[in-house]
């Protein structure tokens, strides 16, 4: 299959607007024929129900939390990109199109992102009509702050608690078309198959999570709002429901596999204190404009420190190494979050690395309190340091913080054209889920632009192209394609409960999860690439002979929601590693040893890689095919970062 | 300084949980023994460790609601002994951690009690009526699209931080759990006071306003007798002021309502 991504002709500034004109457009008396359905309810799902119930079409939306409200989408802290030019300092569409394609190391698509530029003025715009509570000058207009390295000041926030508030506003819309009967909203409910008809998608095989009913969901079209698959890693930022199912499903009914191995791992996590937990938790970015990174100089002194034979304050200014103001004077602490990352892992590699694990380095914030003052320092960073403080007992205005990498945010997603259609007809990804906008490297405040972006001002638009060519008759669960589909459901339910083994659902996800964090994480190589795809094929049959689950699948059953989790896990994991195999470069949050110059920056290579990768499932226990869409820049220049 | 202190001791504990296989099933307390427990860990990770050794043993770990434990989505919620989320002020059940609690420690786990929360499993309770009084108005009523440029709706900055503060209610249910008639007033008067703030919000605030205390009533939640311990229990500080802007709301609704329907 020729993979046509549909890129409109014209100059870039002209495209998304010719291809509005150029879609077909569904009669208004015809919408209510047809029938959409929404999985996920985060960001990119509750604005598409909503927009989509506004038109006029029918839908059904389907969460696998108690209420859509709980989306992850609400964790976001940072804020969120438009450009409003509102500071007058410069901003325009033209500059964050080109500050994204550039962030995210060349390799994302110019149209999409340019639109997606476009489009960002119009979500500022609805989320204060919806009554989402941005931040505010003195005069009532939106304040902004530049954000991520940003040279103009396009950030719109709510405190530190962004994506709070516009997920509830998009989840007040779409709590509005539940009230008039649009929506239908399907509450824990796990979608875990794709029902497709002559290669179209037709609906989704469900699981009600509370009495573990199978179910079966017809529609003309299905969009997948399902995030992201940083859980892959066992640890990360996500939050504990965060799954890939819902898109390895459809991955396996025919939808192409967008550059998994692009994970983004972010510098300023609260590192892990033990073998029991059971996530991380992300500290805003915006603490390394005031904080400094450092390590002990010597080995030696790290080991003292970790035995705790000295403490932090004991160390000399002449005995710390301050590594990115070192390696980095241009930017220092405010390198961007791969090359932070990268540095961290390399100083505790080198051993000395900080607190009783040794996998931290400090973040101090000793200077900037005594060059201001702790109030000052408070109001800025307050609910941060409450937070650091709640987690890990410690008082950071009297000793650094200890910070260490985390999994964050994956670029790579279900493969989508200009339209986010999928390689299967009817099916679209938005919002995290497709791999569309970022390439490599996604910049702060970006993410939460996305999202909104596809729900409320691209799918609304493109998926009536293709309804206005699907005739407007009823559909139903009667093809076989269905029963089919459940029966597989059913079955596997079945194998799952009936291994009987000894061990449990998180003692493989705790494995995977360190396979692809040593191998496949901020640094990765052939060898140990190769190493990990042994093991992971190993985990995957122990899995599947000694898994240990307990009650039964009809009925309430955390441990085997989870289980089918790890299983998709299994398989993806073991593509991200045949996918950073291929890519035989270090581009974004990729970073091959391999492949990087003398200083050990990350090396492009744009002559030979310049594409998508977009993987085929072949069937299983067959590797999986490797589809190229060749990338094509005519607005942006490509150049070697550097922040030296 | 437990964070760094390698020398922090394990701790033994003794759990009391509530049981309940289903929504129609009898529940009660079942004892359990936790051993080891750093005082590191959050109390859901304790809880984790709890559930991974019942499972080896082959028995039905506990069902418990929980997501993103960064005390922000607001699905955990557990009654720890007799307070909603744990003895910490202003946390939620996953930001609580262990260093609360002392080795020997006997620690009572229970659902939130509330007639229009009802058990689904365990810990796990059903808080659909939350959603349903959002749908009955907790919006405003515009479509995607044609709305004015954003610096269109000037608002002051004090009114603006108002109606942030009342917009940060995560919805767990806390106030619920700590109210002795089990009301929903706290909830209801966080949307209602943000929405009323603001000026987006004014046209339809008479008739939001309304819709949503008549859905509440209908869930079954019990009256406001001015007590207190919702706001007092809420993890993220919802005031009490709202409670007392939702009573005006309300009646200057009811005086001159525009709900001709």
């Amino acid at each position: 299959m020729v993979l046509d991504s549909k890129l409109p002709e014209g100059p870039i500034a002209e495209k998304w607007e010719k291809h509005k004109f150029n879609v077909k457009l569904v009669n208004p008396s015809n919408k209510r024929k047809y029938d959409i359905i929404v999985v996920g309810t985060g960001l990119a799902g509750a604005s598409a129900a909503a927009s989509l119930a506004e038109l006029g079409y029918n839908v059904k939306a389907f969460t696998f939390h108690d209420s859509p409200r709980r989306a992850h989408s609400i964790a976001a802290q940072g804020g969120i990109n438009a450009a409003k030019n509102y500071q007058n300092d410069g901003d325009s569409v033209y500059r964050l199109f080109y500050d994204t394609v550039k962030g995210g190391d060349y390799r994302s698509r110019e149209a999409n992102v340019y639109r997606l530029a476009q489009v960002s003025v119009n979500i500022i715009d609805q989320c204060v009509a919806q009554g989402v509570p941005f931040a505010r000058e003195y005069g009532g207009l939106l304040a902004n702050r530049s954000f991520g390295g940003a040279q103009v000041s396009r950030t719109f926030y709510a405190r530190g608690q962004t994506g709070q508030q516009l997920l509830l506003g998009a989840y007040s819309a779409l709590s509005r078309q539940v009230a008039y009967g649009k929506v239908k909203l399907y509450t824990r409910s796990e979608m875990l198959d794709l029902v497709t008809v002559d290669g179209q998608a037709r609906g989704i095989i469900t699981r009600n999570l509370l009495t573990g009913e199978i179910e079966q969901h017809a529609a003309h079209a299905v969009v997948l709002a399902t995030g992201g698959y940083g859980n892959v890693f066992f640890l990360s930022t996500n939050a504990m429901y965060c799954n890939a199912t819902a898109a390895w499903r459809a991955h396996k009914k025919g939808a192409y596999f967008a550059n998994p191995c692009f994970t983004q791992i972010h510098p300023t996590c609260i590192p892990v204190s033990g073998d029991y937990q059971s996530k991380l938790t992300l500290m805003s970015e915006s603490l390394r404009n005031d904080g400094r990174v450092w390590v002990p100089a010597t080995k030696e002194t790290a080991e003292r420190l970790r035995k705790g034979e000295i403490s932090v304050n004991d160390i000399s200014e002449a005995d710390r190494d301050y590594f990115l103001e070192r390696k980095y004077p241009a930017f220092g602490n405010l390198v961007p979050r791969d090359v932070a990352s990268r540095n961290a892992k390399m100083m505790c590699d080198e051993g000395r690395g900080v607190g009783s694990t040794g996998l931290a380095v400090y973040l101090d914030f000793a200077d900037v309190i005594k060059r201001t003052s702790a109030e000052a320092v408070s109001q800025k960073y307050g609910n941060l340091f409450d937070m650091y403080a709640k987690i890990t007992g410690e008082n950071p205005y009297e000793r650094p913080m200890r910070i260490y990498p985390a999994v964050h945010y994956t670029m790579g997603g279900l493969w989508v054209d200009y339209n986010l259609q999928t390689t299967v007809k009817g099916l679209y990804a938005t919002g995290e889920c497709n791999f569309s906008d970022h390439g490599a490297n996604r910049l702060g405040a970006s993410a939460l632009m996305q999202g909104l972006a596809d729900g409320y001002f691209v799918i609304p638009y493109t998926i009536g192209d293709y309804l206005a060519s699907t005739p407007p008759k009823p559909v139903t669960t009667e093809d076989p394609a269905f029963a089919e589909a459940t029966a597989a459901v059913q079955s596997r339910m079945q194998q799952l409960m009936s291994i009987n083994g000894t061990r449990t659902p998180d003692d493989f996800h705790k494995k995977l999860g360190h396979l692809m964090w040593e191998y496949c994480g901020m640094s990765r190589n052939a060898e140990g690439l190769r190493y990990a795809k042994q093991e992971i094929a190993k985990l995957r049959q122990e899995f599947w002979s000694d898994l240990k689950l307990a009650g039964t699948e009809n009925e309430m059953n955390q441990a085997l929601e989870k289980a089918g989790r790890v299983a998709d896990f299994l398989e993806l994991g073991e593509l991200m590693v045949d996918d950073a195999l291929d890519r035989n470069e270090s581009c974004g949050g990729h970073f091959r040893e391999e492949y990087q110059t003398p200083e050990g920056e990350a090396l492009r290579n744009d002559d030979d890689y310049a594409y998508v990768a977009a993987w085929e499932y072949m069937g299983d226990n067959q590797p999986e095919k490797l589809n190229k869409e060749e990338l094509t820049f005519e607005n942006v220049k490509l150049t070697q970062r550097s922040y030296k | 300084m437990a964070g760094s202190n390698p020398n922090a001791k394990p701790m033994n504990l003794t759990l009391k949980v509530w049981r309940q296989k289903n929504r129609v099933s009898e529940g009660g307390i079942v004892d359990y023994k936790v051993k080891d427990i750093s005082p590191d860990m959050s109390f859901l990770e304790m809880l984790d460790v709890l559930n991974e050794d019942l499972l080896r043993q082959g028995q039905e770990p506990v069902a418990f609601d929980h997501d993103c434990r960064e005390g922000i989505c607001g699905s955990c919620n557990l009654f720890i002994n007799g307070r909603a989320h744990g003895p910490e002020q202003g946390t939620t059940t996953c930001q609580l951690h262990m260093r609360k609690f002392s080795d020997g420690d006997t620690i009572t786990i229970e659902p939130w009690r509330a007639a229009a929360f009802p058990i689904n499993k365990d810990l796990s309770v059903d808080r659909s009526a939350f959603d349903r009084i959002i749908q009955a108005g907790g919006y405003v009523s515009i479509n995607t699209g044609g709305t004015p440029d954003a610096n269109e709706i000037p608002i002051p900055k004090n009114i603006a931080d108002r109606a942030f503060e009342a917009a940060t209610c995560i919805g767990c249910g806390a106030c619920v759990a700590a109210c002795k008639n089990a009301s929903a007033m706290l909830f209801v008067s966080a949307k209602v006071s943000q929405l009323a703030l603001l000026p987006q919000g004014h046209i339809e605030r008479k008739t939001r306003v309304e819709n949503m205390v008549a859905q509440m009533d209908k869930e079954g939640f019990g009256a406001c007798t001015n007590i207190g311990s919702c706001a007092a229990e809420c993890p993220v500080g919802i005031s009490l002021e709202n409670i007392a802007t939702l009573n005006q709301e309300f009646l200057s609704a009811k005086a001159t309502s525009n709900n001709l329907a």
